[in-house]
């Protein structure tokens, strides 16, 4: 399928001997936020840290399976040269603590050594922190360390340096469970805006976050993926009754 | 019952008086350290004795300058060759927390931390001074290097283990290669732990003179040539202090003055740095 992003196909990962992912299916069309919820421990953030290929980088881990990001074979490129492609915004906001607000943007670029104009920097801060809905509140102290920002303002300065190189899906692993309910919601009203242009594959434990801002709900059981759909349709009518039992607070 | 607590209470103010008498008695050293070298010392301080060499036996007058430039040169050599060994070593150190070589290296610093310094001068003799036959700045500096070595390693893993895992995801997530990551990303972060550390490395060497007896040897004039003996503040202390002459001693304090605020100067700076450059994370 031409509109497809990410395909994964019968994906396995491993710490050691455990198998953390069992045969995983599924496949990401263009410019949707697609939702991975389930249980603390299920395997949905290893899942996306299989995707940028950072789940290999702790001790023990493999892998065993196929993903392809638009028709190329994510295990056969280069990891520095996939991840960036795949941006990725953690749990904690993470901007560089040596850097300005104006240098974390665009520290992709100035970390792996590729050079531009000024006018061509500035016009990626801006174009970025805008697309991040920060550019208002920080245009006037672009100079200014990042850390001196809020939670919230943090973690939306982490997307926008994601977003500036322009990656063709961006990883969202649980982006909003260290913040407040209110900066909780601008940065779900951001998914909702930024899924116009970009792919979200986004890791959430809260329910009611994958119900409010998803297309595509996938819900990870033990390593195992139990449904993959449109997430009106598994929230209202859900095909696996450990998918009820989840959705109805069962467990989890 | 009164009787019972007022004795609890006496020996709660006795017990507080004997902590503060005790902590007291422990800063005494150093403040009458800092009066004697201050009230015997700073007398003698003039220009000609910061920008003079030593006189010959017999002759008034003179100064340090030699020793001053030596003590400077030692610094610089022992810190070219210590600082970027040492900051490798806790860099591995912080990276590979397990494994057999990292748990050699951290207890073969532990145990270079505690090996007499007047050894470690016999080892450069032997490395330095033998084979080229001539005592010698380089071979001083190699012994103050070993010796700077072990803080370093430790200042640097344990300034770059306190920076949180998640930058270095960060970076490693935006196809940052790893040794940029580190350079970049995590030496920066860690800067201000790692220069109080070199800082405080090289107050600890500044004022060493066992090592330098038989590497760095002492002279008379000026040198600054690495592969000729020099002289250093330590040497020059204990050679006038040895000495016969009153108006040798009374160079002894002057030039322990210099040392003794070069060391201050250090220790101070370093403190500065960490607390005004501190990363916030």
């Amino acid at each position: 399928m031409e509109n497809t992003v990410l395909k994964i196909d019968s994906f396995s990962a491993y710490f050691g001997d455990n198998k953390i992912l069992k045969e995983v299916d599924l496949t990401v069309p263009r410019n949707v936020v697609a939702a991975l919820m389930g249980p603390s421990g299920c395997g949905k953030t290893t899942l996306i840290r299989c995707v940028n290929r950072m789940h290999e980088l702790i001790p023990g881990a493999s892998v065993s399976g196929k993903m392809t990001l638009i028709d190329e074979d994510i295990y056969a490129m280069q990891p520095i040269v996939l991840r960036r492609k795949v941006g990725m915004v953690f749990q904690k906001p993470n901007p560089f603590p040596t850097m300005s607000i104006y240098e974390n943007v665009i520290a992709g670029y100035k970390l792996n050594g590729i050079r531009m104009a000024k006018s061509e920097l500035d016009s990626i801060v801006e174009r970025s922190l805008r697309r991040s809905a920060l550019w208002d509140e920080v245009k006037d102290t672009l100079h200014r360390k990042g850390t001196f920002l809020s939670g919230g303002q943090q973690q939306r300065l982490c997307i926008a340096r994601a977003l500036a190189m322009n990656p063709e899906i961006l990883l969202l692993d649980e982006p909003t469970s260290a913040l407040d309910p209110k900066s909780t919601s601008q940065i779900e009203e951001l998914f909702v805006e930024l899924k116009r242009n970009v792919t979200m594959l986004l890791v959430t434990h809260n329910i009611a976050q994958a119900a409010r801002v998803s297309d595509l709900t996938a819900f990870i059981y033990l390593g195992e993926l139990v449904e993959f759909g449109p997430t009106e349709k598994m929230f209202t009518v859900p095909k696996d009754k450990r998918t009820e039992e989840y959705l109805t607070g069962k467990f989890g | 019952m009164g009787g019972h607590l007022r004795g609890r209470l006496v020996k709660d103010l006795a017990f507080k008086g004997i902590v503060c008498l005790f902590a007291f008695l422990s800063l005494l050293p150093l403040f009458l350290i800092l009066y004697y070298i201050t009230k015997n010392g700073i007398a003698v301080i003039d220009w000609d004795f910061l920008f003079h060499l030593p006189r010959p036996i017999g002759e008034t007058g003179g100064g340090v300058a030699n020793a001053i430039v030596g003590t400077l040169m030692l610094i610089v050599l022992s810190s070219v060759i210590s600082i970027p060994c040492g900051i490798t070593a806790g860099i591995y150190l912080s990276e590979n927390k397990e494994g057999k070589l990292s748990n050699t290296i951290r207890l073969s610093v532990i145990v270079l931390q505690g090996t007499p310094s007047i050894v470690i001068g016999i080892i450069a003799y032997l490395w330095i001074v033998a084979p080229l036959k001539t005592f010698s700045a380089l071979s001083g500096g190699v012994a103050l290097s070993v010796m700077m070595l072990p803080v370093i390693v430790k200042t640097t893993e344990e300034t770059l283990k306190l920076i949180p895992y998640h930058l270095k995801e960060a970076s490693l997530a935006l196809g940052v290669p790893y040794y940029k990551t580190i350079l970049k990303v995590i030496l920066p972060s860690g800067l201000s732990g790692i220069l109080t550390g070199i800082l405080l490395s090289v107050a600890r060497i500044t004022g060493e003179t066992a090592p330098l007896l038989f590497t760095a040897f002492g002279n008379q004039f000026m040198n600054i040539n690495i592969f000729k003996p020099i002289d250093s503040l330590p040497y020059r202390i204990f050679y006038y202090a040895m000495s016969p002459y009153p108006e040798w001693h009374s160079f002894a304090w002057g030039a322990s003055f210099i040392l003794v605020v070069l060391t201050l100067a250090l220790n101070l700076i370093a403190r500065g740095i960490s607390a005004k450059w501190k990363t916030r994370f």
